[in-house]
């Protein structure tokens, strides 16, 4: 592959944590319930919904974690 | 219809006046030669982290989708949510692929993905292949953006019969084409601050009061009808609903930032580091998009639907008038001024990067690879101005003579399509192993099977693969653009072998990928 790979791995480890909310994000049988619920709202919109904080906060974590 | 609602009406004109004027000062905002297409088309790769999120956010998170989404939700209820979890991995993929693409297009001056494709594999046929299903993908997307104008339009209470009807759409059009010739990407770049300002507003104003007026979520969700709240558990022997939904989020993350308009909002960003940074700051706009959904719910536990006052506009409209009678019904008419103001202003951005994108695209890899291949930098950025009014007014005819059904249908077929471009354009990025003849194979395999597919299903996007006695529903996007892979791969070897003495030149180098 390319050389700048070898020279200068294009891999980090912190990228595990984007795997880590695809695979959260897409097991679908996993949140596709009601409870529990918050405040009214059921598991399956406030799941996906905080996820979606987590997600960037990951983001963030990988950014800092992978930034010279 | 009904009334002409007088007082949103004006502040919906007010707030279109100012965006209009601001559009055409645009020009002068972080001043550069309009003459030169990187001035027009990337706005001189000028933005910073703060200008490129307002960008990226108003090009990728459409109009039509604030209407379309809790249009599905309330149509359909939990499937709308897969935009949540899609738009939650379209950002690792945003980190991972697209500041390597930012880096070389700016070490060679690329404009648009044909130019990298054609730099990197050296040929004008897959460069051709990748602009063109550019452009098709969008021209149906810049069509969509128009429902999104004459919902709000048609909510306003305004009606005609023949041009009359018509005469709002055409006059935003004028407009956009005006300010969008006269300031390139400068233009867009400049409203999508002021209309993501009123897309907030509105969005947590509503999130907050509705339920307060409904009496609370759980009451919300209690009117929801209980097949509507959650997935359908699949049957034995299928994935169902669980498959469709989970590829749909992942299909339709791959493609989003392979859409040109996508990627025109990118290559504007100042560095890399602006693209990285925003893949964190991004979701700010999926947690609204979420929100926006959740609006399809309200919708219903508000009972618009059954209300007389709104029967003509969903008789018109569909569920797309789901969420435009939901705010007529909640707030005072100089909110919903404001609310219809950021949906209809929330058209005009992508519709203008989208049509800056498709000439882009036409000049750079269709006019100057196969017409004039040495234009002066000023006849260069003429003609993308002039294919950018020409591919509005395309959109314009399409969306007042065809029925909308064809711009939607047509819109998912685009989704398909576009992921297609995947192995050149993202794979490409991290790796020069494919043979360019065999990523034009896979590209076309891809594109023959998805349309095969569509078809095949009356153009819905899940196609049931059956595999062994299983019957697995998915997004045809994914599925084709697994086949598209396996043809590249299988061919690679074959075409390398045929003609191993002269490969054509990769013009870009390891370290124009890194910062």
């Amino acid at each position: 592959m390319d050389d700048a790979r070898a020279k200068h791995s294009g891999w980090s480890w912190w990228y595990l944590l984007f795997l880590l909310q695809m695979i959260l994000v897409l097991w679908v049988p996993y949140y596709n319930r009601a409870e529990p619920n918050w405040i009214g709202i059921p598991f399956f919109y406030w799941y996906q919904m905080a996820w979606v904080i987590i997600s960037a906060i990951l983001t963030a974590i990988v950014y800092r974690a992978t930034s010279r | 219809m009904q009334e002409v609602n007088w007082v949103a009406l004006i502040v919906f004109v007010l707030l279109f006046a100012l965006i209009t004027w601001l559009g055409f000062a645009a020009a002068h905002w972080r001043k550069g030669d309009l003459d030169q297409l990187h001035e027009w088309g990337l706005g001189g790769r000028r933005f910073g982290t703060f200008v490129t999120w307002f960008l990226v956010g108003g090009d990728v998170y459409t109009a039509y989708t604030f209407v379309a989404v809790p249009a599905l939700a309330f149509g359909a209820g939990a499937a709308a949510f897969f935009a949540v979890p899609y738009t939650i991995i379209v950002y690792p993929i945003l980190f991972l692929v697209f500041p390597r693409l930012w880096n070389v297009c700016h070490k060679h001056g690329y404009i648009t993905a044909g130019d990298f494709v054609r730099g990197r594999f050296g040929n004008r046929w897959l460069a051709l292949a990748v602009s063109i299903t550019g452009i098709v993908a969008t021209m149906p997307y810049i069509a969509l953006q128009l429902v999104g104008i004459q919902v709000v339009v048609g909510a306003l209470g305004i009606s005609g019969s023949g041009l009359a009807a018509d005469l709002p759409l055409l006059i935003a059009f004028v407009v956009l084409a005006a300010f969008t010739y006269s300031s390139g990407l400068r233009a867009p770049a400049s409203i999508a601050i002021v209309k993501d300002i009123l897309i907030y507003i509105t969005a947590f104003t509503a999130i907050i009061a509705i339920p307060i007026e409904l009496g609370g979520f759980g009451k919300i969700f209690a009117a929801v009808p209980a097949q509507k709240l959650l997935l359908a558990v699949p049957g034995a022997n299928t994935t169902g609903a669980y498959g469709s939904y989970a590829t749909l989020a992942f299909g339709s993350a791959l493609a989003l930032f392979l859409y040109p308009h996508s990627l025109t909002g990118i290559l504007s960003a100042n560095s890399s580091g602006a693209v990285r940074r925003n893949a964190a700051m991004l979701p700010g706009y999926s947690f609204m998009l979420g929100l926006l959904a959740l609006f399809g719910f309200f919708a219903i536990a508000a009972g618009v639907g059954n209300l007389p006052e709104y029967a003509a506009g969903f008789k018109q409209f569909g569920n797309n008038f789901a969420v435009p009678a939901l705010l007529l019904h909640s707030f005072p008419s100089w909110f919903v001024g404001v609310a219809f103001a950021a949906i209809g202003i929330g058209a005009l951005v992508p519709a203008a990067i989208m049509s800056i994108a498709a000439a882009n695209l036409y000049t750079r890899n269709i006019h100057r690879e196969f017409i004039n291949s040495h234009p002066t930098d000023r006849q260069e950025s003429q003609i993308a101005k002039w294919v950018s009014l020409i591919v509005k007014f395309g959109a314009l005819v399409f969306i007042i003579f065809v029925p909308t059904q064809y711009a939607i249908q047509l819109q998912l077929l685009g989704g398909i399509w576009i992921i297609q471009t995947l192995p050149s354009v993202m794979l490409g990025v991290y790796s020069r192993w494919f043979n360019d003849w065999a990523l034009l194979l896979g590209w076309a395999a891809g594109i023959f099977a998805g349309t095969a597919m569509a078809i095949a299903v009356n153009l819905k996007p899940a196609y049931p693969l059956m595999l062994g006695g299983h019957t697995f529903p998915g997004y045809i996007a994914v599925y084709t653009v697994i086949l598209n892979l396996i043809v590249s791969v299988v061919l690679t070897p074959v075409f390398n072998a045929l003609r191993a003495s002269k490969l054509p030149v990769d013009q870009t180098v390891a370290a124009d990928y890194l910062a």
